[in-house]
């Protein structure tokens, strides 16, 4: 691949040279896994293989479950315990994909706040920070529609509450919602193409895992000393790198390991923790559950959602001037995509030349405020939308928008940067002795 | 950032318990009961679930079904364990549609147990994890994994919380039960304590009754749950042995890389 020179495959016996002048398979494989990745990267960039291998773990199990499962409403919910009861080890692939889900998430928040951290999103990585938040557009949806599937009161309620936002859209939301889901109300056209796409969109999540990849792979990986490898000849780029086999393979399969630990501690002894007890209760389109709330690794959203009520002062400006085009209703949902819009934006919107928040003494805290911010909107999301709880998600979603409007800008412009390395191999000798040989 | 990561991981946890506590709360205390299927290695007790089963049986199925239980489950290892001539002669006790000749017939082994026979009476083969941390301090949060789901529990405070106070309203007959969030349910006090005669010589006392259906009623909603705490259990055991080689393995590669770490 291109961008940081390193040895390439080079076909030896008459085979190989015979595969490799038709279809050079093997020297891309062995490009990929042999990359020069920078030799200080720390615990925070384990998350990529973690996601991969989630990817493939519910992928995996996924498959299987379909082969049990049968989407129609009547059959929806018995198929579910026909897996749980009847189907071999049924009962444990089940409980791996919906805690797998979970670990999904888990881990696409540490990394993608690993990014916003260390500046991964700066030049030259936009595309592959661009395509990172389309990957994490595609899961919400996948989760979305996999949390259906079971046919319980909570997949439908909120199949029914969520396809409602596209309803609050202003002239075509009605035609739009009535499209989603197939008919007038959440049914079992819906139950179908819901299946249809949640397994469609795995796939499409693969393929840009490859684009993904491609993309830093072509940058070089950033660091956290956000310094770039430096690329004059092989002996410089050996100097500040280590090939990702067998160095980074290794440290990333010790990571994995650990937290699948936890995972199947989680998965065997309490698997039922991060769901909800009322999706055990067959979908009855007649009786509304007392409190309808969506998966938790929704719940920050979902707060900047509901934070936009018909009593803020903004809401009402906006309703103004628009004529009553934009009201409560359709802010919240603008809110909502918003919040994610910004932080695809934040390569444009940090004006910082440093890339790395270890040498920047201000945007440090502000970020430290930004992953707080982000936990007590997960935390208020979850909770009644009465007495204090909408002050509250107001403030974290005004922060929210803020940190990316508003205080990446402007840190760039009055932050007055440490000294940062001058290259990798100096910061990794600075924090350890020589091997002994 | 091991810190961070450590407070995220917490937090993300949390929002867990979060969910289940906003999910219903009536204010009415709920007291634990130290079933022998909670924990990371409990299990099931196989003579508590065959007089839970003997309850159902003879008081509970008169209205409420276990339409999702095949009745075959019952001779399970693991489950009540009835033996196999048992659960034939068992099956007999319910009639059912046969599916084909659309007539009523004498239960199999392999067909399920009848649905509710009362049409507002909640079917109950998951009523154990439907209700699980709902209503009471129990199975919500990480005590879940020591304490159980709080489902049992539930069920439990349910059929001894009955105040014995009745109202007519259009036409019904609600009854006063403290447990129940609004504190009138429409089911009749379905146990009085003595209303079973267990094989086993157990107490049949009102809260015995109880404990041993809400067992039951456990096995029902969750019956691979032995199954699954013991592949747990070796999948933790296994990935814990895989940690230890992988680190060893991490630490001989890295060491011709890096050297111990620097003091400041």
């Amino acid at each position: 691949m291109a961008g940081i020179p390193h040895d390439h495959y080079e076909p030896k016996s008459g085979p190989e040279k015979w595969l490799h002048s038709r279809l050079p398979i093997v020297g891309l494989l062995y490009g990929t896994i042999m990359i020069p990745t920078p030799k200080n990267l720390n615990w925070m960039w384990i998350w990529g293989i973690i996601l991969t291998f989630c990817l493939a773990l519910q992928i995996v199990t996924g498959i299987v479950l379909v082969m049990h499962y049968t989407p129609h409403v009547d059959l929806a919910f018995a198929s579910v315990e026909h897996i749980m009861r009847d189907v071999n080890g049924g009962h444990f692939l089940r409980y791996l994909h919906g805690n797998g889900a979970s670990l999904f998430f888990v881990a696409v928040y540490l990394h993608l706040f690993r990014g916003l951290y260390y500046g991964s999103y700066k030049a030259p990585r936009e595309i592959t920070w661009v395509i990172g938040m389309i990957i994490y557009l595609c899961m919400m949806g996948t989760a979305f529609m996999g949390y259906v599937l079971p046919w319980g009161q909570m997949s439908f309620w909120g199949a029914t509450v969520i396809t409602g936002l596209f309803g609050a859209i202003p002239f075509i939301g009605e035609p739009i919602q009535t499209w989603l889901l197939g008919g007038p109300a959440v049914d079992n056209a819906t139950l179908n193409r819901f299946f249809s796409l949640h397994y469609l969109l795995p796939f499409v999540i693969a393929a840009l895992v490859a684009v993904h990849i491609w993309a830093f792979h072509t940058t070089g990986n950033n660091n956290p000393t956000g310094v770039e490898v430096r690329r004059g000849s092989k002996e410089e780029v050996k100097k500040d790198t280590v090939p990702f086999w067998p160095y980074f393979v290794i440290k990333d399969l010790f990571a994995l390991a650990v937290i699948l630990t936890v995972f199947f501690a989680i998965v065997g002894f309490m698997p039922n923790y991060l769901g909800h007890p009322d999706n055990y209760i067959e979908a009855n389109p007649l009786a509304t559950p007392a409190h309808i709330v969506p998966e938790w690794y929704f719940l920050p959203f979902y707060a900047i959602l509901r934070a936009f009520t018909a009593d803020v002062w903004v809401v009402q400006l906006v309703s103004f001037v628009t004529g009553g085009i934009v009201d409560a209703k359709f802010f919240g949902v603008i809110a909502m995509f918003g919040a994610i819009a910004v932080m695809a934006l934040a390569p444009w919107l940090d004006t910082s030349s440093v890339r790395s928040g270890r040498y920047r003494p201000m945007f440090k805290w502000w970020f430290a405020l930004l992953a707080i911010d982000f936990a007590v909107l997960a935390w208020v999301g979850a909770m009644p939308t009465d007495g204090i709880y909408p002050y509250i998600s107001l403030l974290g979603a005004t922060y929210w928008f803020g940190y990316f409007l508003v205080l990446l800008p402007l840190l760039g412009v009055i932050e007055k940067p440490l000294p940062q390395p001058a290259t990798i191999e100096d910061d990794f000798n600075s924090h350890y002795e020589k091997p002994a040989e | 950032m091991f810190k961070k990561l450590a407070i995220t991981a917490v937090a993300a946890l949390t929002f867990g318990a979060g969910a289940a506590t906003a999910a219903g709360d009536s204010g009415h205390k709920m007291h634990d009961v130290d079933f022998s299927f909670e924990g990371p290695f409990g299990t099931f007790d196989q003579n508590q679930l065959q007089r839970g089963l003997k309850v159902y049986t003879e008081v509970c199925s008169a209205c409420h079904g276990l339409k999702f239980v095949p009745i075959r489950t019952i001779g399970d290892d693991g489950g009540p364990h009835l033996p196999e001539e048992q659960v034939i002669e068992y099956a007999k006790n319910f009639s059912v549609v046969d599916k084909e000749t659309d007539e009523d017939r004498e239960a199999k082994p392999s067909d399920h147990f009848p649905g509710s026979a009362l049409e507002n009476a909640p079917d109950l083969s998951l009523m154990a994890k439907a209700r699980a941390g709902f209503h009471g301090p129990y199975g919500t949060g990480l005590s879940q994994l020591f304490n159980g789901i709080g489902g049992p529990e539930y069920i439990v405070a349910i059929l001894t919380s009955y105040t014995g106070e009745e109202k007519e309203e259009a036409g019904t007959t609600y009854y006063e039960n403290t447990a129940f969030p609004g504190g009138w349910i429409a089911m009749a006090p379905p146990l009085y304590g003595e209303d079973v005669d267990f094989d086993d010589g157990h107490s049949n006392e009102l809260h015995h009754e109880s404990e041993d259906v809400a067992a039951f009623l456990m096995w029902a909603a969750e019956p691979k749950m032995m199954a699954r705490k013991h592949a747990g259990f070796v999948g933790v055991l296994f990935l814990t042995v895989l940690s230890v080689l992988l680190y060893l393995t991490n630490k001989r590669i890295w060491s011709k890389v890096k050297g111990p770490k620097k003091k400041h």
